[in-house]
């Protein structure tokens, strides 16, 4: 069943930026593009773990500190020629409020 | 919305492409990856094979690889990208008012766009017996099969040419077994690529493998045997020799017979412009029968630029333009290292470095113009064609390095190889990239899955070489090795970033001129082809923009690599280190005293003494970030940004028995002074009180030594993965004169090396004279880069301060509770 929940104001996000929301001892990365999309991925890269929330925000992609790879915000998944996918997590735009669902969150942290 | 249709604007175009090769299927994988479902696609290949790579032919005459492997892409890849694929089938004609193409079994395809990628024909010599049987040139899967069946059965070959592919042909004949004589109407061999010294070592160690050469003859007549068959050579001074296979390799004429015959403006190709397109707007062309600007390509770097560019145009993304390539060469015969570029020959107004060691068997020749390497040819040792080759294709002033230029890349100071130099020894599990940890295995198998071949691909790929960029020379060699031939060559200029066309130069320039204040401003302004840019273009942007117009320009931190938005250094575990700025390496107990209570307070795990005189707390969780900034009362170190880092100092003449001039004072005047500088990258100082030197001033952006009478200025050094020796700028009298003279210098960089740029590549670039032209001789515009440095600094704020004590930015340190 889902869970959706009020987490934060759209405008506490930078635009081109992400902000960690903490469930437990998971790390979420909840992404803000320029124009106003959201997007919530678990705020671990494919790669070797780097945290995706401190990287560049660019077009619906994010380039990680780590290594520079680019993952797609809206599957996880890194550009091609790089493979692998972060966790995504449902979520939305209300009113200017960004909801997730913890019902997957919770499971995933569990 | 039926998805298969672009936006619902009816069927599909229809695009055709006569020439299933190695240009035209590239401008297809790239146009898949830009619109995939923009077009009907249906190709037209005369040869019966699936796209295969033309050069491994060379190896797979040689027997050092099968037609299977030599497959590019196979016919599951026509299927799975829905390409109606006509093998074996050769277009004769192209109906251009009903658009529609005719294959001579009479199968019709009509197009939309037209693209002709139909390579080139090898030239056949207008000899009597031209035409005989067993005289064949050397192009395709059939020419390979009929030598190779040629060689089972006779003995002796001949090959006209000697040429890059005369050779290769002739030394996969021999390896087949057969007797090769090369003849050659030149003085000497590959005349194009090579200078005589260095072809007539190439003749030497290749007779010494068995082939036989007849120079400077011309062939008069083939000679039927008795059997049907070619049987001799006979040349126009009357000798002759035997031949039971000839094989012609005198060169290529681009293909245009076709395109011809439709009326289409050719001349020594189909002529195109920068965008691809023949004089028929539908109709594009590329490839070896295309002339661009006045150029038939023969290699497969500069088609597959074309290919890129054609691609977006037939994408209709409409950007981008081929502006030429400059090329370069080697030649694929194991066990001989040859490597040509530019203009090797030398002509008015250039000079020669020689180097020549013919017991060796190793020649080198480096052309030199106005202090620039415009060409070079190698022979036996070619490790560092690349470097020569980045050298030569970016016009850098080569002025500093010409003592050491022979010697090589490794020379000039390059740590992290071991010394090994020649990938062909490496076995599978030796590394070749240090930076990134990648061994030789891994990238061959990358080339080998996923079909690489450039240098840039397998940076992409594997991320070598994407790093200090010195195993450069190494990667190349294993490309060359696993995907045969050579594939330097790239575009005449460097765009900043794939999201643009422009460089480095004409985005400041722009930012300059039009008074650009933000990064929005500029995309729009230059065009870029992405929303927002990229990892690599917006911090080089907000760079240009705020030294440009400091004050004016505004900081935008979601265009900074986290550490300079975090303002502290991001580890492997996610937790940031602090470093604050002692000045000039000098500290007090109450400092000490701070940092020790913070170490506690925040449970900081580690304490380090850093390199740079200062001291390093490492394993800070971000929340504490501003929290131990305020605790700690210490101006921020910079240590994590593209800034001034740290000015290192001697103790000097307060205390040193040696000392002659007051070095840590020195320091600590230079550090408050530039303290906060942005720059295009990390900038270090140091002083030293004597010249004994011991604050390592020789490897730093800018270091100074004390001298009885003065104080000597040198800039340029370096310490990193390539270890660059600071070059003397100037002897001043008094501490004033040093820091104008140091800040002159650091605005001048500031103001026009490229972002990422160290002091030493900007130097590299412009030379030691430019330099010393604006700041020793023009002492107006000295004092005025001066100002404009003092000024740019006045505006900058402590962003720990900013940050611990005035709330700025906040969220960037808060997570959200759910
Ligand atoms: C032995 C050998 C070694 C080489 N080594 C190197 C090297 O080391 N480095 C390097 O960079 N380059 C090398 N080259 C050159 C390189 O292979 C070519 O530059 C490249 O393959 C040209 O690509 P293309 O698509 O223009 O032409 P091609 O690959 O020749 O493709 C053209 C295709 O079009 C077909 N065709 C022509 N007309 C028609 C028609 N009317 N209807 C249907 N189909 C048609 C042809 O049959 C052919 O298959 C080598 C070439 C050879 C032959
Ligand atoms: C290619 C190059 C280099 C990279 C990627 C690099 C990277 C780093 C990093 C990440 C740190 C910060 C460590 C931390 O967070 O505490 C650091 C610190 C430091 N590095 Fe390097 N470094 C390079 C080259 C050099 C060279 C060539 C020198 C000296 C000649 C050098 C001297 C130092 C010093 C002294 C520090 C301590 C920081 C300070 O006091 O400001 N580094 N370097
Ligand atoms: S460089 Fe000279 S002055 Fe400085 S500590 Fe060494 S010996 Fe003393
Ligand atoms: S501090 Fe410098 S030398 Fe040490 S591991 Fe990091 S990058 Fe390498
Ligand atoms: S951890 Fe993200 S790129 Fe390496």
């Amino acid at each position: 069943m889902s869970q959706w929940t009020d987490i934060l104001d759209v405008n506490d996000i930078p635009k081109l930026g992400a902000r960690v929301v903490r469930h437990g001892t998971l790390d979420i990365a909840v992404f803000r593009t320029a124009d106003d999309e959201v997007f919530a991925l678990e705020d671990r890269c494919p790669h070797k773990g780097g945290p995706l929330s401190q990287g560049i925000v660019h077009g619906r992609k994010v380039t990680c500190p780590m290594h520079n790879w680019n993952i797609e915000l809206d599957s996880g998944c890194a550009v091609a020629p790089d493979h692998g996918c972060a966790r995504e997590f449902p979520i939305k735009l209300e009113g200017g409020r960004v909801w997730l669902d913890l019902s997957e969150v919770s499971r995933v942290a569990a | 919305m039926d998805m298969s249709t672009p936006m619902g604007q009816g069927p599909k175009m229809k695009l055709v492409m006569v020439g299933n090769g190695m240009a035209g299927v590239r401008t297809l994988e790239e146009l898949l990856k830009l619109a995939p479902d923009l077009y009907d696609i249906t190709v037209f290949g005369a040869e019966p094979h699936p796209n295969y790579n033309r050069i491994l032919l060379s190896p797979g005459l040689a027997g050092e690889q099968t037609v299977d492997d030599i497959v590019l892409n196979p016919l599951d890849w026509y299927n799975d990208n829905n390409i109606t694929l006509h093998l074996g089938k050769k277009v004769v004609k192209i109906d251009r008012t009903a658009r529609a193409v005719e294959a001579d079994d009479g199968t019709r395809a009509e197009y939309d766009r037209l693209l002709l990628a139909t390579g080139s024909n090898p030239f056949i010599l207008p000899v009597p017996g031209a035409d005989l049987e067993g005289v064949i040139s050397f192009r395709d899967i059939a020419d390979v099969d009929a030598m190779i069946r040629a060689s089972s059965q006779y003995r002796h070959a001949v090959v006209i040419g000697g040429g890059l592919l005369g050779l290769e042909a002739a030394n996969g004949l021999m390896k087949r077994g057969m007797e090769v004589s090369v003849v050659h109407i030149g003085p000497w061999l590959m005349e194009r690529q090579l200078d005589e010294p260095a072809a007539r070592l190439l003749q030497k160690s290749l007779e010494e493998k068995g082939m036989k050469f007849l120079l400077q003859k011309q062939t008069a007549e083939l000679v039927q045997g008795e059997s049907g068959r070619v049987a001799a050579i006979k040349f126009k001074d009357g000798d002759s020799a035997p031949a039971d296979l000839v094989v012609m390799a005198v060169g290529i004429r681009p293909n245009t017979e076709l395109a011809e015959s439709s009326g289409l403006h050719c001349n020594r190709g189909i002529v195109v412009n920068d965008t691809m397109q023949t004089f028929d707007p539908r109709i594009y062309s590329i490839g070896e029968c295309a002339a661009h600007r006045g150029i038939a390509y023969g290699l497969v770097a500069p088609l597959f630029e074309q290919a890129k560019v054609c691609a977006n145009h037939l994408a209709h993304y409409g950007i981008g333009r081929y502006q030429g390539s400059v090329t370069s060469t080697k030649l694929k015969v194991t066990g001989i290292d040859l490597f040509s570029a530019g203009d090797f020959m030398g002509s008015e107004g250039t000079e020669a470095i020689l180097y020549s060691d013919p017991i060796g068997g190793v020649y080198k020749k480096l052309v030199i113009k106005d202090n620039k390497l415009v060409g070079g040819v190698m022979y036996g040792d070619t490790v560092d064609g690349a470097w020569y080759f980045s050298l030569l294709r970016d016009g850098k002033d080569v002025t500093e390095l010409r003592d050491h230029l022979m010697f090589g890349q490794d020379h000039c100071g390059n740590l992290g190889h071991q010394g090994i130099n020649k990938a062909a020894t490496m076995t599978d599990d030796m590394e070749v990239c240090g930076c990134n940890g990648v061994c030789k295995g891994d990238i061959v198998k990358a080339i080998r899955e996923k079909g690489l071949f450039t240098l840039e691909d397998v940076r992409k790929h594997t991320k070598a070489s994407s790093s200090c960029g010195s195993c450069t020379g190494l990667v190349e060699q294993i490309l060359a090795v696993t995907a045969g031939g050579d594939y330097y060559a790239a575009p005449k200029t460097k765009s900043m970033c794939g999201c643009t066309d422009h460089t480095h130069e004409a985005v400041r320039e722009a930012i300059r001129q039009n008074k650009l204040l933000t990064i929005p401003q500029v995309m729009t302004f230059m065009e870029w082809r992405t929303p927002n840019g990229c990892a690599s273009c917006r911090p080089a942007l907000n760079y240009y923009l705020i030294s440009t117009w400091p004050g004016e320009a505004e900081d935008d931190p979601q265009s900074r690599f986290i550490n300079e938005r975090a303002h502290a250094n991001i580890q492997r575990d996610g937790t940031y280190s602090v470093i604050p700025r002692m000045w000039g390496g000098q500290t007090t107990p109450a400092e000490l005293r701070r940092i020790a209570d913070v170490a506690e307070k925040y449970a900081i795990p580690s304490v380090k003494v850093t390199g740079g005189q200062r001291i390093d707390l490492l394993g800070v969780k971000k929340e504490d970030l501003p929290k131990v900034w305020a605790d700690l009362d210490m101006p921020s170190g910079h240590a994590y940004g593209k800034a001034l880092r740290t000015v290192k100092t001697c103790v000097g003449s307060e205390w040193c028995r040696f000392g002659t001039q007051d070095s840590t004072q020195m320091g600590i005047d230079l550090e408050k002074v530039f303290f906060k500088m942005w720059a295009p990258h990390k900038v270090k100082l140091a002083v030293s009180g004597c010249p004994r030197n011991c604050a390592e001033v020789a490897i730093k952006d800018v270091g100074i030594i004390g001298v009885d009478s003065g104080w000597e200025i040198y800039v340029g050094g370096n310490g990193g993965i390539k270890t660059e020796v600071a070059q003397f700028l100037v002897k001043v009298k008094t501490p004033d004169e040093v820091l104008e003279y140091s800040g002159a210098f650091l605005q001048l960089y500031r103001e026009e090396a490229r972002y990422l740029d160290r002091t030493v590549h900007y130097l590299e670039r412009v030379g030691l004279d430019y330099v010393k032209k604006k700041i020793l001789d023009d002492h107006e515009g000295r004092r005025a880069l001066y100002e404009r440095l003092l000024f740019a600094l006045s505006v900058e704020r402590d962003p720990w301060v900013e940050r611990a004590k005035e709330g700025k930015l906040k969220h960037e340190f808060e997570t959200v509770a759910a």
